[in-house]
């Protein structure tokens, strides 16, 4: 149906949409993280240290996104008691700790890498997993749960007096956000079949950060259509060759200007 | 009064840098009363009323709620033993619906949603969903509210949004309701509605304080009346006598 390149296309594609959701879901708690390729780290090692040593493929995911929320968890209860820039700049500072952390471990060959990971990513296990996360995040918006991360994101203060617990809240936001990027790292280890510290450093957080920003933060499809220009546009823009990340600046200043809330407007759940 | 009060605040202080916001401030809240608190512009009224809502900690004094001390507990604790309340200016949150606004005030009271709930919400058959939707519809009914339940907030006009707010604190089957200023930019047939829903709100057997500068709304509605002047108490007492306390007519009343 696919040739590789669409194929390899549509999995990146898929990862992408991933970690666009593991930047929405603690954004929609007001929680903005610049780190999340640190959690895909983490999903990425852990599920080929495990599938490396037999364990099925599901399983190695699964571990992988719970080792990421795990320390997503512990990470933030110090982290969400400061709040924007602050916060950012901490997250920040967590996704390089975890890239040095690996650089500095040999036995998952350090700054040179891990390869030999086994081919076990296919478009239907990304595919599945995308759309199972994006029906969750979908259906968390009209939960208590969900209306508890939002009331959290619009007013601390009127959340809490209305009995929110603003802690457990923002963890859960956070620490389901670093899951989420744990399962895209186990997936993309298992489709690129080579990883090293680099490929989760500051430049892959900040543009899983830009899908939001662009695609807009206020329902799930924001971040789809961010992670979707993009990942897709540049494949459409070759012809622009050299000045295709130009272009990439000026379309993202024009949307800060024209749709600062982001391609996708949020609306209640009962309009959408 | 008979029997423990159901809010005792005592001896409570408060200061800002160098400014003190209350000074030894005791005041005790009768189960089933509407008591108001008045005073002057800066007197120290919403200061309290964070203090008793777990917003400010108070620096010293005490704050007992049905006999039991509470001070230092976090808000949303606060709530949960049965203190809810609005805010003088409207902290309604903007990207909810009206109804999901008041149904954010019945968490506290909910169980958690099942994965049950969760898998068949989107068929309707969400317990927890259905259960908080129709205590907040009820809660609209009660304070009168006749807009749309799916619109935004900010579509509302401020009385509508204080509605709304009210609501949203009576979502938490509050034993004491604490309303800061509910009528203000009300027309004087909107406020005696506001009355009539405050009266219904303590037929339902809770209390009510309220802070208030409409003082033909206070004098008519209240039983017990607390005046705070500059952090402190300078009277209490019920409405007839408050109002002709010298004290209170200097410092607040004027000619009233």
């Amino acid at each position: 149906m696919f040739n590789s390149y669409t194929e390899s296309l549509a999995v990146f594609f898929g990862i992408n949409i991933l970690m666009a959701f593991s930047v929405y879901l603690p954004s929609s708690a007001g929680l903005i993280s610049l780190g999340q390729g640190g959690f895909m780290a983490i999903g990425a090692y852990t599920a080929a240290l495990l599938t490396a040593s037999g364990v099925p493929f599901a399983v190695a995911l699964a571990a992988g996104g719970c080792l990421a929320a795990l320390i997503g968890v512990l990470v933030a209860a110090p982290a969400v008691r400061i709040r924007g820039i602050y916060l950012i700049i901490a997250t920040l500072g967590f996704g390089e700790i975890i890239r040095i952390m690996f650089v500095n471990l040999d036995f998952v060959g350090g700054a040179s890498g891990m390869s030999g990971i086994q081919p076990l990513t296919t478009l239907p296990w990304v595919a599945g997993i995308c759309v199972v996360v994006a029906l969750i995040l979908w259906r968390l918006r009209t939960t208590t749960l969900g209306r508890a991360i939002l009331a959290v994101h619009e007013d601390e203060t009127a959340a809490e007096a209305m009995g929110i617990k603003l802690l457990q809240t923002k963890l859960i936001a956070f620490g389901g956000g670093a899951a989420i990027a744990g399962l895209a790292g186990g997936l993309f280890a298992h489709y690129a079949l080579f990883i090293d510290p680099g490929q989760f450093g500051f430049p892959r957080s900040a543009e899983a950060f830009l899908y939001v920003v662009l695609g807009g933060s206020g329902n799930p499809l924001g971040p789809v259509i961010g992670a979707a220009v993009v990942t897709l546009l540049p494949e459409f823009l070759r012809f622009l060759q050299d000045w295709r990340m130009s272009f990439f600046a000026v379309l993202l200043i024009g949307c800060a200007i024209w749709r600062p809330g982001g391609l996708i407007a949020a609306r209640p759940p009962s309009r959408l | 009064m008979m029997g423990t009060p159901l809010l005792d605040v005592a001896g409570v202080g408060m200061t800002f840098g160098g400014y003190v916001a209350l000074d030894d401030v005791s005041c005790t809240v009768a189960e089933n009363s509407i008591h108001a608190l008045i005073g002057p512009n800066g007197a120290g009224k919403t200061t309290l009323f964070n203090v008793i809502s777990g917003l400010l900690k108070p620096e010293s004094g005490s704050l007992r709620f049905q006999a039991r001390s509470y001070a230092g507990l976090r808000p949303d604790q606060i709530l949960v033993l049965g203190i809810a309340r609005n805010f003088q200016q409207v902290r309604l949150f903007p990207v909810l619906s009206v109804i999901e606004n008041v149904m954010v005030g019945c968490h506290s009271r909910l169980p958690r949603t099942s994965l049950r709930d969760f898998v068949l919400g989107p068929f309707g058959r969400d317990a927890v969903d259905r259960i908080a939707r129709e205590r907040a519809a009820a809660m609209l009914e009660l304070v009168e509210y006749r807009g749309d339940v799916e619109a935004r907030p900010a579509q509302m006009t401020l009385v509508d949004q204080r509605r709304i707010e009210i609501a949203r604190a009576l979502a938490s089957d509050p034993r004491l309701l604490l309303l800061d200023e509910p009528a203000a930019g009300m027309n004087p047939s909107e406020a005696n509605q506001l009355s009539s829903i405050i009266q219904k709100i303590r037929g339902l057997g809770r209390t009510i304080l309220l802070v208030e500068h409409n003082t033909r709304m206070v004098f008519s509605l209240a039983d017990e009346v607390t005046v705070l002047s500059a952090g402190r108490i300078i009277a209490s007492g019920p409405p007839a006598i408050v109002k002709n306390d010298p004290a209170v007519v200097i410092a607040y009343l004027g000619n009233v």
